[in-house]
């Protein structure tokens, strides 16, 4: 048993702290405020890894393990969630069906483009309208084969990334029968024909990382395109998708603490009675609570993300990591807001924009219904 | 183009120096690499970029000087070596110099050597200079570019005066301004490679060297003079009354 990180994940830490303190977190307010994806931090941010994080280096990427994932999306949701969330979108969602299950000759095209950071993101698109948790019963977007040509028919919501994306892998049916070998991934590059990337929508936070509608009408690729064997897309999206919980946890610690330290920094200075308001036990307590649950769901977020790197099968520790991590962060920013008072209500603090931005992570990946349902079943058949 | 950047390990610019016992101490603060060296390295792996060849980071320091070196490998230096030895605990400048000097010829066919402006500590800047002496090399000093052309080098010098620019043989010692670059963040590819690599220790003896005596002697090492703050607060009726109240003030305090 052994808690310290590797060297090789505690200067990561320290590089990806540094670049977020400095590249990312002084601009938080400002991509949210505007809804304006922050491109300079995917510019600066692909010479460093930060955009090949589940891309072998034969690609182009860092082929980093995932301690050292969950350690930079924390890194990465202390400083802005958008641009967090953008990020992990990207790595865990746009890249790692990629890297993990395409041919050789898409990933020789697409890896190494977006991964350096002079180009777009990659995009992954799962949620339909009529889709969300349910993808295997829900899911119409369909592709048929015609000559050496998809041609792909559909809609999808909720795609993270879709207008900063050179592609985007999308989840089809290739068997109208249904059942779990319906479904297909194929990779469809934004510039496609026939592909609308509709207006980004109005959030409640995260608004710097831009989430759309995609339209599907008649939209053509190569055979070439379909990203794992045909038939084998429900697996993959549900194997991507474990892998992506740890990283909406990383994110969620990454904002619960930093609105920790806005907390303390205020309580420290913010005087009532004659003291600061950090001595007294009502505020104390609140302070003590953030600590401890936070070094709780940044511990298990690492134990799921330690178990995947044994290869060992993690999907109910990166439900619990992910349910607890996220619910943990909705907490710890209502109770920073709580401690600031009056000012924590004002976008004039951080702790409002936290706030907000935490309030995805209970929903998207997975939401904690899902998660709940996930640990039950484990629960359910083996105790 | 064989490059050497020379750096040094310091304390973090956010410790509290002090004097304590005649010596001087940081507490616990942690140790990183001289900020302007990170310049140098940068320097260093703009001319490899543009001329290729290799970047060797050179340093003096005790063990835990690997840590600023496996910051310059990490940042893409090809190669690491670090000079430690007891003996040169308290070494001055020139003594820097001297033994940098030996390592340098020891590393062998270097074309450049690119240091920072000064270092974050002791802050003389002028090791460069004085290592550039020993070596009898040219020296080109606070340069905000580099080229480097048919044996020779030529560098825009920043100076009060204004810009400056200067050519010279190589090889020569050179010493970079922030204006080079700002210095890449680690990959982490980089740190990969760092946290697997083995940095060379040298010895003196490895150099066939002895201590150089110190030119410099510390005979006495004080903290600067504390210094009592009152503050005041002034009021009055109007702007123009707590104006006038505090002009008064300032002038009694021969302020102005």
């Amino acid at each position: 048993m052994n808690f310290d990180l590797t060297e090789e994940q505690r200067v990561w830490k320290k590089t990806v702290h540094d670049f977020v303190a400095k590249e990312i977190k002084p601009k938080a307010r400002e991509v949210d405020e505007n809804s304006e994806f922050n491109w300079d931090a995917v510019r600066k941010g692909g010479p460093v890894g930060l955009l090949g994080m589940s891309i072998p280096e034969e690609y182009g990427g860092s082929g980093v393990d995932s301690i050292s994932m969950a350690i930079a999306m924390e890194e990465l949701g202390w400083g802005c969630g958008s641009t967090a969330l953008a990020f992990a979108a990207h790595n865990g969602l746009g890249t790692a069906p990629l890297a993990n299950f395409g041919s050789e000759e898409l990933k020789k095209k697409w890896l190494p483009l977006v991964a350096d950071g002079k180009h777009k993101l990659g995009a992954l698109a799962l949620t339909e309208p009529g889709a969300g948790s349910d993808i295997q019963g829900g899911v119409i977007t369909k592709a048929g084969r015609q000559g050496n040509e998809w041609i792909v028919n559909g809609a999808k919501m909720w795609c993270t990334n879709a207008s900063i994306a050179e592609y985007i892998i999308t989840l089809v049916r290739t068997d109208p029968r249904g059942g779990s070998k319906s479904l297909s991934m194929i990779l469809v590059p934004t510039d496609t024909p026939g592909l609308t990337i509709g207006p980004a929508e109005k959030k409640m936070g995260l608004r710097g990382s831009p989430t759309h509608a995609v339209t599907y009408d008649n939209v053509r690729v190569p055979l070439e395109n379909l990203v794992g064997p045909e038939g084998r897309g429900l697996q993959q999206a549900l194997a991507t998708l474990d892998a992506g919980r740890i990283a909406i946890g990383a994110i969620s610690v990454g904002l619960a603490q930093s609105a920790l330290e806005a907390a303390v920094d205020y309580a420290r200075q913010r005087k009532a009675f004659g003291q600061p308001i950090a001595e007294f036990q009502a505020i104390q307590w609140k302070l003590a609570n953030m600590a401890t649950e936070i070094e709780i769901a940044r511990t298990m977020i690492h134990k799921a993300a330690w178990i995947k790197d044994q290869r060992r099968p993690f999907n109910k520790e990166a439900a619990i990591a992910k349910l607890y991590a996220t619910e943990m962060a909705e907490r710890a920013c209502y109770d920073a807001i709580q401690i600031h008072g009056g000012y924590g209500y004002s976008r004039e603090y951080n702790v409002e924009r936290m706030y907000r931005d935490a309030r995805l992570m209970t929903i998207g990946e997975g939401t904690s219904e899902i998660q709940r349902l996930v640990i039950a079943r484990h629960v359910l058949a083996s105790e | 183009m064989k490059i050497i950047a020379c750096i040094k390990q310091v304390p973090d610019s956010e410790a509290k120096v002090k004097a304590e016992g005649g010596q001087v101490t940081w507490g616990d603060a942690p140790l990183v690499i001289n900020p302007f060296d990170e310049y140098a390295v940068e320097g260093a792996l703009q001319q490899k970029e543009a001329l290729g060849g290799t970047v060797t980071a050179l340093c003096i320091g005790p063990e835990s000087a690997k840590e600023a070196l496996k910051h310059a490998l990490a940042m893409g230096a090809d190669e690491a070596i670090l000079v430690s030895d007891p003996a040169l605990a308290n070494l001055d400048s020139v003594g820097a110099a001297r033994i940098l000097a030996v390592a340098i010829k020891k590393i062998g066919d270097a074309d450049m050597v690119i240091f920072g402006r000064q270092t974050l500590d002791d802050g003389s800047g002028v090791t460069g200079a004085q290592t550039a002496r020993v070596l009898g090399w040219p020296l080109l000093s606070l340069a905000a570019s580099i080229k480097v052309q048919d044996g020779s080098v030529t560098v825009d010098r920043v100076i009060e005066e204004g810009r400056q620019t200067v050519s010279g043989k190589l090889p020569a010692i050179l010493s970079v301004v922030q204006s080079i670059g700002e210095p890449r963040y680690p990959s982490f590819m980089g740190i990969r490679k760092a946290s697997k690599a083995t940095i060379p220790v040298w010895s003196l003896a490895d150099l066939s060297e002895n201590a150089p005596a110190s030119v410099v002697a510390r005979t006495e090492l004080m903290n600067p003079p504390s210094e009592e703050v009152v503050c005041e607060i002034i009021s009055g009726e109007t702007p123009e009354a707590i104006a006038e109240t505090l002009a008064d003030k300032i002038l009694a305090e021969k302020v102005l």
